[in-house]
């Protein structure tokens, strides 16, 4: 059974179509890079994928069932700024509160939601800060907190909008591993991201999207200058192609 | 007029009204300060003023018609909120522009319909600013009641709340109902204004649900701390208020708001990790001393230790 599964969806958004016939399979043990300019349909397609936006046809399915937002296995990192970081909690309570629709109404967590907690901060490495409050932390910390948040819920499908963008090259490296060895641990790992060096490094797969998918392949088969002139719409001798090693 | 001289004031059967304006003073001011919390970490103060000035309508009907105010005013406050929620939706006219529209209009209409009863000025005068004579017995239930519900609200939804303050989008990937969530809180800051309404008056009565909040954000990073500690102030602003009203006759509403007033900027002045003189003493030529909990000045209050 595929951990994720996109059969033609599409989507329009404010009455004009954004996604076109999208097909996109992941399986477990796979980090792929969705890639694609800035208006390409990246975030509609994460949202989409989650249930947030309603898609005009298609299916999508995750573990061989169709998702609803609160009830399937799949875990969501979200970009940086949609969380309000003056807010005052500390970096285990922010990380609990991913947990919060599983927990259910009127009810407390319990020691299996802490132990879930302490498992999440482990796996990012931010035992030693888990009760520094979130506004004191670097970019690239926050980053982790918002993994750490939708790891608490254990889930076999990731799905990461723009982790990289705004942070260093040290910060990108460490986070590229951590998400390269959550993708070996048996989780099938999707990633939106504008950085294409890291994309093409550390991703098995790569998908090109621009309204629709123009190419799905291993880096090593993305050699060919077309498909990514064609999503970036850009000319032959932009220095693009170099950073992905394309001619 | 010293304290004991209060407390006998207190205690004089014949100024009944004055213990009954205390308890609902300080009721209002607890739960107001709750509440405020919220308000003041999502930025919503705004809703809280629009909902403070859409009471106006149902307090002048119920006046007009000898009902209960609270009553009056919490029906035309709640409708308001639903209206501000759902109008909201539509994108093309952002939220702040709606909130303002339905605040001047609600409180237009209260002036309409308030000017049709006989000798309103005087009353006008009470509702805008509040008042302690002439609060019924029945208002002391009814603001203790209510006051419970909202506590009890609040404990309930404390962790859907904060998730939703936290990230809408990820809260709605949780299955939570962001707009139903919105919806109670929206409910839950109109309940706090009307009961706070009979005191403090309709254009004060939003300092007492920011002004507290905000000063307890200043002296901690904690939020279970913030909540304990807004209604703390919110309370003791009440007592130490209706104290130097009643000592120096002046208005109970007004002079509730300036000692809370004054709290918020001594907070802003001399919060342990971030008031301005505290940082500026912290970190006399060592840089970055007043970020540092251990290097803060007075470490036995700092949150963080």
């Amino acid at each position: 059974m595929r951990a994720l599964d996109v059969e033609g969806l599409d989507v329009d958004l404010g009455g004009r179509p954004v996604l076109r016939d999208i097909r996109l399979h992941l399986d477990r043990g796979e980090l792929v890079g969705l890639l694609g300019p800035n208006g390409a349909g990246k975030t509609t397609l994460l949202r989409a994928i989650l249930a947030l936006t309603r898609t005009r046809g298609g299916t999508v399915t995750v573990e061989g069932k169709p998702v609803r937002p609160g009830r399937s296995e799949i875990g969501y990192v979200p970009q940086r700024h949609e969380f309000t970081w003056d807010f005052p909690i500390s970096v285990d309570q922010a990380v609990m509160s991913g947990r919060t629709g599983r927990i259910g109404l009127l009810r407390r967590p319990g020691v299996a939601d802490w132990r879930a907690v302490g498992d999440a901060l482990d796996r990012v490495q931010l035992t030693g800060l888990r009760h520094r409050p979130v506004g004191e932390l670097s970019g690239g910390q926050r980053q982790r907190v918002l993994v750490a948040r939708a790891l608490a819920l254990a889930p076999r499908t990731l799905l990461l909008d723009e982790p990289f963008t705004g942070l260093d090259m040290p910060t990108q490296e460490l986070l590229g591993d951590l998400f390269t060895s959550l993708a070996a641990e048996d989780r099938a790992v999707l990633m939106t991201t504008h950085d294409l060096v890291a994309a093409v490094d550390s991703c098995t797969r790569l998908v090109l999207l621009n309204g629709r998918i123009i190419a799905d392949g291993r880096p090593v088969d993305l050699q060919d200058a077309e498909p990514w002139t064609k999503t970036f719409g850009v000319s032959h001798t932009s220095p693009l192609l170099k950073l992905v090693r394309a001619t | 007029m010293s304290i004991t001289d209060f407390l006998t004031d207190l205690l004089n059967p014949d100024l009944a009204f004055l213990p009954k304006a205390l308890a609902i003073a300080v009721m209002s001011s607890i739960v107001c300060g709750v509440v405020g919390c919220y308000v003041v970490l999502r930025g919503m103060a705004f809703i809280g003023d629009a909902v403070a000035h859409a009471v106006f309508p149902g307090v002048a009907v119920a006046f007009v018609l000898q009902g209960s105010l609270v009553l009056g005013g919490a029906v035309a406050g709640v409708a308001t909120a639903l209206l501000i929620a759902v109008f909201s939706q539509n994108r093309r006219v952002k939220e702040d522009s709606i909130i303002g529209v339905f605040l001047v209009g609600a409180f237009a209409l209260g002036i309409v319909i308030i000017s049709q009863a006989p000798g309103y000025a005087g009353s006008l005068q009470q509702f805008l600013f509040g008042s302690i004579t002439g609060i019924p017995d029945r208002d002391l239930y009814v603001v203790g009641g209510a006051g419970l519900v909202i506590l009890g609200l609040v404990l309930a939804l404390h962790k859907e709340f904060v998730a939703v303050c936290l990230d809408r989008e990820m809260s709605r990937a949780m299955g939570l109902s962001v707009f139903w969530l919105d919806i109670v809180l929206y409910v839950l800051v109109t309940l706090a204004v009307v009961i706070s309404l009979q005191t403090i008056g309709n254009i004060l009565v939003l300092a007492l649900l920011i002004t507290p909040a905000a000063a307890a954000r200043l002296l901690t990073d904690r939020l279970g701390l913030m909540m304990l500690l807004a209604p703390l102030i919110g309370g003791a602003s009440a007592v130490v208020g209706l104290y130097l009203s009643w000592s120096y006759d002046t208005p109970v509403g007004g002079t509730i708001v300036l000692v809370a007033t004054v709290v918020f900027l001594a907070a802003w002045l001399f919060a342990p990790r971030h008031g301005l003189l505290t940082r500026r003493w912290g970190r006399p030529g060592v840089p970055g001393a007043g970020d540092d909990a251990n290097s803060s000045p007075c470490p036995a209050l700092s949150p963080t230790t």
